[in-house]
């Protein structure tokens, strides 16, 4: 009996040795097994992320708020340290502003009143959702947030994400209650462009550093530091014009663009719900 | 016989302890703290936890385990779904190799050798990302990250000890 159980024993150890190398390889193919599945773009992959997201917001949630009450706190007693200069500051700043404001409203007047001599088709109505940003993978590779709105809130894929400053991202991918906000900073973002006073069409791709670059710019098109970069609309996912950056440098590596919008300091988002009409109609009838 | 249904189900709860005490730490990690200036690329606090428990306590991170949580990693933070999972199974591969010399070293030898460790595993991370997209992607995060990462060791490295002597003797 005692015989019998040592050999068992004997038996059982190489064994066990032998599944545990045979487990660890598959588990090794099935890592490539899921790089795999998600250079074939599928769509099983989206859905498991957007549940393990969903999952994982509630918590998220909850425990960004204390962390961005302290931070409040802390902001708050720096700002009130600086209170009276930042006080003349903005006065002088209102003034300008006050500028600003009358001139915009007189072009707006003229605006509407050349769009109506040319009987212009008016932007489709854009309607905003409020998101809190609640995670910030803050990744080597991927430039993204999550938001805690979902399908549940009207959010689709593509949609524009904006701060008060300009255009901030787009919606990656979305869950019922939680969607990721691909950044412009992004490898993966291309947001089609508009570039200066000429308003020349390009492209602005993120390269995960902070100021992403324009490419396919016409050949022999001069642009300078300091040029307004806005989308452009072409491609009909985004509204035109919305603020992106500045160019802040042009050369051998590139013009790159300075962003309006802090990517690090994001709490919370403005998702546009903008839809072309006519543009992506739902066929009717039969097929 | 309930006594040892309870007992069991404490064993069991202890047992999964890192595990679980990881996918949180992966969750709360990604908590907007805001401060580009001290951590523009968050530290991978997976490959620490992964590092630390397959160096002194091997039997409470499984290979599933160690499957699931660079899973997790990587559905969580948008990345490419199998690198973290692949580099952290490499990393608790090297780390079982090297078994020998972790016995009886000090705490900065282990902390010296998590260096290499966690630079090889940012590289490998990284050499995964270039091969899924076709390019050559920036590094320099990466090498970021692994620095990051190294920093913040000792901190997770003291809260594991903590936990393994209240929790886990």
């Amino acid at each position: 009996m005692k015989d019998q159980a040592g050999s068992v024993v004997r038996l059982a150890k190489p064994l066990r040795a032998w599944l545990q190398r045979f487990a660890l390889l598959s588990l090794i193919g099935a890592a490539f097994a899921l790089m795999l599945l998600g250079k074939a773009d599928s769509l099983l992959l989206e859905r498991v992320r957007s549940a393990v997201v969903d999952t994982v917001t509630p918590i998220l949630n909850a425990a960004s708020k204390p962390v961005a009450t302290v931070k409040g706190v802390i902001q708050g007693a720096q700002e009130l340290a600086e209170l009276r200069a930042e006080n003349a500051e903005l006065r002088a700043r209102n003034e300008r502003l006050m500028h600003w404001q009358m001139v915009a409203r007189r072009l707006e007047v003229e605006n509407e009143s050349l769009r109506g001599l040319l009987e212009l088709i008016p932007d489709p109505l854009e309607t905003a959702i409020t998101a809190r940003v609640v995670a910030d993978p803050g990744g080597a590779f991927v430039r993204s947030v999550l938001v805690n709105a979902g399908t549940r809130d009207g959010l689709q894929r593509g949609q524009a994400a904006l701060t008060g400053m300009g255009l901030a991202g787009r919606v990656a991918q979305v869950g019922q209650r939680s969607a990721r906000i691909l950044l412009i900073t992004d490898m993966n973002s291309r947001v089609p462009v508009m570039v200066g006073a000429h308003r020349e069409r390009a492209l602005l791709a993120g390269d995960n550093s902070d100021r992403p670059r324009i490419d396919f710019l016409r050949p022999r098109v001069v642009v300078l530091p300091g040029d307004r970069v806005l989308t452009s609309g072409h491609g009909g996912v985004l509204p035109a014009g919305l603020p992106i950056g500045e160019v802040i440098s042009v050369g051998e590596t590139g013009v790159k663009v300075e962003p309006y919008v802090d990517v690090h300091r994001l709490e919370f988002l403005r998702i546009l719900d903008y839809e072309m009409p006519g543009l992506l109609q739902p066929v009717q009838g039969g097929q | 016989m309930r006594s040892g249904v309870w007992q069991r189900l404490d064993l069991l709860a202890r047992n999964l302890l890192p595990f679980v005490f990881t996918i949180f730490l992966i969750t709360f990690g990604m908590v907007p703290l805001r401060l580009p200036e001290i951590a523009p690329v968050a530290p991978a606090l997976a490959l620490i936890a992964v590092y630390f428990w397959t160096v002194y306590r091997p039997d409470l991170m499984p290979q599933w385990a160690v499957f699931l949580i660079g899973l997790f990693q990587d559905l969580l933070s948008g990345g490419v779904v199998g690198v973290w999972v692949l580099t952290l199974l490499l990393v608790q591969l090297l780390v079982r190799a090297l078994r020998r010399t972790f016995v009886g070293a000090s705490f900065i030898a282990v902390w010296m050798i998590f260096a290499m460790v966690a630079l090889g595993a940012e590289f490998t991370a990284w050499l995964l990302n270039s091969a899924f997209y076709l390019r050559l992607v920036d590094p320099e995060p990466a090498m970021l990250q692994a620095a990051m990462t190294l920093a913040v060791y000792p901190v997770l490295a003291w809260l594991f000890t903590w936990a393994q002597r209240a929790f886990l003797r």
